[in-house]
């Protein structure tokens, strides 16, 4: 399991375990959990409980923020890192407000560990404008009207520039299906797809 | 005062992109649910999970002893006496999100459950349990009427009857309901996520008997209302109270649980419809016995028989309580339920006398303005070749159907004040507030209209109690009820400043014109800000109001869809709607477009997707998500056409309701259409279909 895989010498699955505390309910679990923390900590990974400093690389920057095994990506960034455009919406991957970049893949912030993007590269939308001017894709949101409360919007930008960094010249329905894992209420999506058409238009022309 | 002709305009009438987009696409738009101020805490509620119960007691103390807890509420509830699943019981401000939920595990609440009922069908049962002790579930028939419907009948030549019936579909803004509450001193800042600040300030002043002065709202940017949101909250009246306590400003948004059970729902409806029309295609009787829930409130009514003009008429309906969050305001109430019966029940009467359903139409709308549209809408969508009923070879199915909207919008007293200073910087400050309807791009496009001003020149300051007063965006009332009080400061704000550049420029003051940042008169002319400039110190303050003539009230509207329908599985596809709809003078025609598509899409999902399901057992939604709880997205979005109805000369008109009526209509007669089997019921899910299906 890729996931499993050690980083500065915690693993994923010691790292789970040490979200395990609200769940030893019963003595065998317990024991059973005790008996892998044990057998972990004797293979050389180090257990994660409580709060401890990690480094995250938010935007191009290096940011220090302290987190629980079970704080969110989402949650690290909205609360201590005070990166507010990434929405929580649904907190269980239905509706995509929370989408970032994960060294350039469109990621839910709100299904991750922030311990498990340690050494990522993640992009917020704060990080998608470059001295102060929009991205091709946030000007054409704004020119295509592609939203309206703009709630949802944070996320449907980064699903939208995910696709065109993946696929710079998407038909009609590759945008579609680009865009498909986030939810808008209002029901901007025919001006949604306009806009990822006029910023595919633009960045590749 | 009048609105300028629509090819005199400079900034109006054109496609604005939105002032705030700029915020908004790059996530700096602070919306409640962002609001940070210094030492905010965050709170969480602990909401019922029985449908029915009297809260014995509320044990705090283990909630008390958690790290982090600063604050702690155990008297959330006015009674006491919960009658719906996710009423809120007690309450709790951290230092994180994360420990206030914890918290919530560690309340000890004892219940005494009581007996429920959480289904209009259930509840008008015989020895049913009762929702309220001293009132019957059922409530007294409202009835309405005209003429004599026994002779109606008697002369028809066709009739029909059918049962329908509709979901009740939650809001489900992507922002949950939710406040900041910040106290200074004895003055309570909120910032909510709310369709109405004035309206918030007035309620949450008496839910916490205290001065109304004392309370300001805030709210400038908002995730999505769509009708659940004009009213104060009991949520923000906890944070001010966990707020008070902790000494320390608290968020309090609900969780989407909350949001689905407890903060407002479209209601359903059982619609037992007969219908009559003569052998010259007029309808000539209509009766209806209507039921539904608002479940704990009142408001259920159904608006048959609709648009179409029938002498002889009668509609009663009874509102039906069950233990289930009290039903809201959401997007044309009561609308939706009517298009859908009514539109189907027009489709089956055009379809026994032998009569197109277009053309059964024409002959039964007084509407004149829907007359021409109706043929503009049937000429632009290929109307003509829609093919005979169930026509279509191999599983999957086309078909064509059609529906109409109708509704009565207009304005009402709002107050702008607009301010211009030395600098020449003008700001235009009013209490409303932009639900994503674009408020707050016209509230700046119409002051620079008047003024001369390039749009990014004027400041809008919205979405502030202490902000002059204007009404909660509702009811598709918000641009006739600010955009002429704009108009009218904006254009008081134009006379004084033409007074001052009379002097400067040695000219009659009615000469002045205000155009491309310059004022001129006799061929001289001054920049506006050198006008400007001659206030000094001296800030030009100017009150506006709602005045008559530059809005009007009522539209018409009419949607056609195209729909594909896959016989073995059931599944539903909108392949394209057009939508064809007035609202008066368009200020901006891309966010009206916006506007349209979002309400058909809205339509959309209303016809194929939303239903709130309660569990007969727990007494309790079991999809309170967005996973099962299935909202319209990019892949269930058809081609959408938005054909705009312009009638500059009725002034503005609110649009955000009409064009999501008829949607579901048009679709179940297009379903009809493609497979020959009608579906009385909504959504029109897969199994739905397939059961109708074989029913044939």
């Amino acid at each position: 399991m890729a996931a499993d895989k050690e980083r500065d010498g915690i693993s994923r699955r010691n790292f789970l375990k040490g979200v395990g505390g609200g769940i030893v309910g019963t003595t065998a679990i317990a024991e059973g959990l005790l008996s892998e923390e044990a057998a972990a900590q004797a293979a050389g990974a180090r257990v994660f409980k409580g709060k401890q400093k990690i480094e995250l690389n938010v935007n191009g920057q290096r940011r220090q923020v302290e987190v629980e095994p079970r704080t969110t990506l989402l949650s690290a960034l909205r609360e201590p890192l005070d990166l507010t455009g990434s929405k929580e919406v649904c907190d269980r991957g239905q509706c995509g407000a929370c989408t970032v970049l994960v060294d350039d893949a469109p990621m839910l912030a709100c299904m991750l560990l922030a311990i498990d993007v340690r050494g990522r590269e993640i992009t917020t939308v704060e990080g998608l404008a470059k001295g102060g001017a929009l991205s091709a894709v946030q000007e054409a949101f704004v020119e295509r009207d592609g939203l309206m409360c703009g709630f949802c919007t944070p996320g449907l930008v980064m699903a939208a520039t995910a696709l065109l960094n993946k696929n710079p010249n998407p038909t009609p329905a590759e945008i579609k299906r680009g865009v498909s894992g986030n939810l808008c209420r209002c029901g901007t999506y025919p001006k949604v797809f306009e806009a990822v058409q006029q910023a595919a238009a633009k960045i590749g022309g | 005062m009048a609105w300028k002709k629509l090819d005199e305009m400079q900034v109006l009438g054109k496609r604005m992109p939105r002032v705030d987009g700029k915020e908004k696409v790059s996530g700096t738009a602070k919306y409640t649910y962002d609001v940070r101020p210094e030492g905010m805490l965050y709170g969480a509620l602990l909401s019922s999970p029985h449908a029915a119960a009297k809260v014995l007691s509320i044990n705090a103390d283990k909630v008390r002893q958690l790290p982090g807890v600063k604050a702690v509420l155990t008297d959330a509830h006015p009674t006491g006496t919960i009658r719906h699943a996710g009423e809120y019981v007690a309450a709790v401000a951290a230092n994180t999100p994360a420990i206030a939920r914890d918290a919530l595990d560690l309340f000890e609440v004892k219940y005494e459950e009581r007996a429920f009922v959480v289904s209009v069908d259930a509840a008008l049962q015989e020895g049913a349990p009762r929702v309220f002790a001293q009132r019957s579930n059922a409530q007294d028939p409202n009835a309405r009427g005209e003429g004599d419907l026994d002779a109606g009948f008697a002369a028809a030549a066709a009739i029909v009857e059918g049962e329908y019936r509709t979901q009740v579909q939650t809001h489900s803004p992507l922002e949950t309901h939710g406040s900041v509450a910040m106290w200074e001193g004895d003055n309570l800042i909120v910032w909510d996520s709310t369709q109405a600040v004035h309206g918030v300030r007035e309620g949450l002043a008496r839910m916490l008997e205290m001065p109304a002065d004392k309370v300001r709202v805030i709210c400038q940017h908002m995730g999505g209302g769509f009708g659940a949101k004009l009213q104060p909250g009991l949520y923000s009246a906890l944070a001010a109270r966990l707020a008070k306590q902790a000494h320390a400003p608290v968020q309090l948004m609900l969780s989407r649980r909350d949001e689905h059970l407890s903060v407002g729902n479209r209601p359903d409806s059982i619609q037992k419809i007969k219908a009559g029309a003569s052998s010259d295609g007029k309808l000539v009787a209509f009766s209806a016995q209507t039921w539904g829930t608002a479940c704990i409130s009142g408001g259920s009514g159904v608006a048959l028989p609709y648009v179409y003009a029938v002498p002889n008429w009668k509609s009663e309906h009874r509102d039906v309580l069950i233990n289930a969050g009290g039903g809201r305001a959401f997007r044309a109430p009561g609308s939706p339920q009517a298009a859908f019966s009514m539109e189907q029940v027009m489709d089956e009467l055009a379809e026994k006398l032998g009569i197109d359903p277009l053309e059964f139409r024409l002959r039964n709308d007084p509407n004149e303005t829907r007359q021409q549209q109706w043929k503009l809408g049937a000429e632009r969508f290929g109307w003509a070749k829609r093919t005979p009923n169930n026509s279509g070879a191999g599983p999957i199915k086309r078909g064509m159907g059609l529906g109409a909207s109708i509704w009565f919008t207009g304005g009402r007293g709002t107050q702008v004040q607009i301010s211009v200073h030395g600098d020449g910087a003008v700001a235009v400050r009013c209490g409303t507030q932009d639900i994503g309807t674009g408020t707050r791009t016209y509230v700046a496009a119409i002051a620079a209209e008047e003024l001369g001003l390039p749009i990014e020149r004027v400041t809008p300051l919205i979405g502030d109690s202490e902000y002059p007063f204007s009404g909660g965006s509702g009811g598709s009332t918000t641009v006739p009820s600010v955009a002429p009080a704009v108009k009218n400061a904006a254009e008081k704000t134009r006379a004084k400043l033409a007074e001052r550049a009379a002097k400067l420029l040695n000219a009659d003051a009615e000469s002045i014109s205000f155009a491309g940042e310059r004022v001129s008169a006799n061929g001289q002319s001054i920049s506006f800000a050198e006008l400007c400039g001659s206030l000094g110190t001296e800030v030009l303050t100017v009150h506006g109001e709602w005045v008559e003539g530059l809005s009007s009230s009522g539209v018409a509207g009419c949607q056609f869809a195209e729909v594909e329908v896959d016989t073995y599985t059931g599944r539903v596809d909108v392949l394209r709607v057009l939508s064809v709809s007035d609202c008066g003078l368009v200020l901006d025609r891309l966010t009206t477009e916006s506007q349209i598509n979002g309400a058909i899409i809205q339509g959309v999902s209303y016809a194929l997707f939303e239903e709130r399901h309660m569990d007969p057992e727990t007494g309790t939604m079991v999809n309170p998500e967005f996973e099962n709880y299935k909202i319209a997205g990019a892949l269930e979005t058809p081609e959408i056409e938005v054909v705009i109805f312009d009638q500059p000369e009725r002034g503005v008109i609110g649009i955000g309701e009409p064009p999501t009526i008829p949607t579901s209509a048009a679709i179940a007669n297009a379903v009809y259409n493609a497979i020959g089997v009608r579906m009385r019921e909504l959504p029109m899910t897969p199994d739905r279909v397939l059961n109708a299906l074989q029913e044939v």
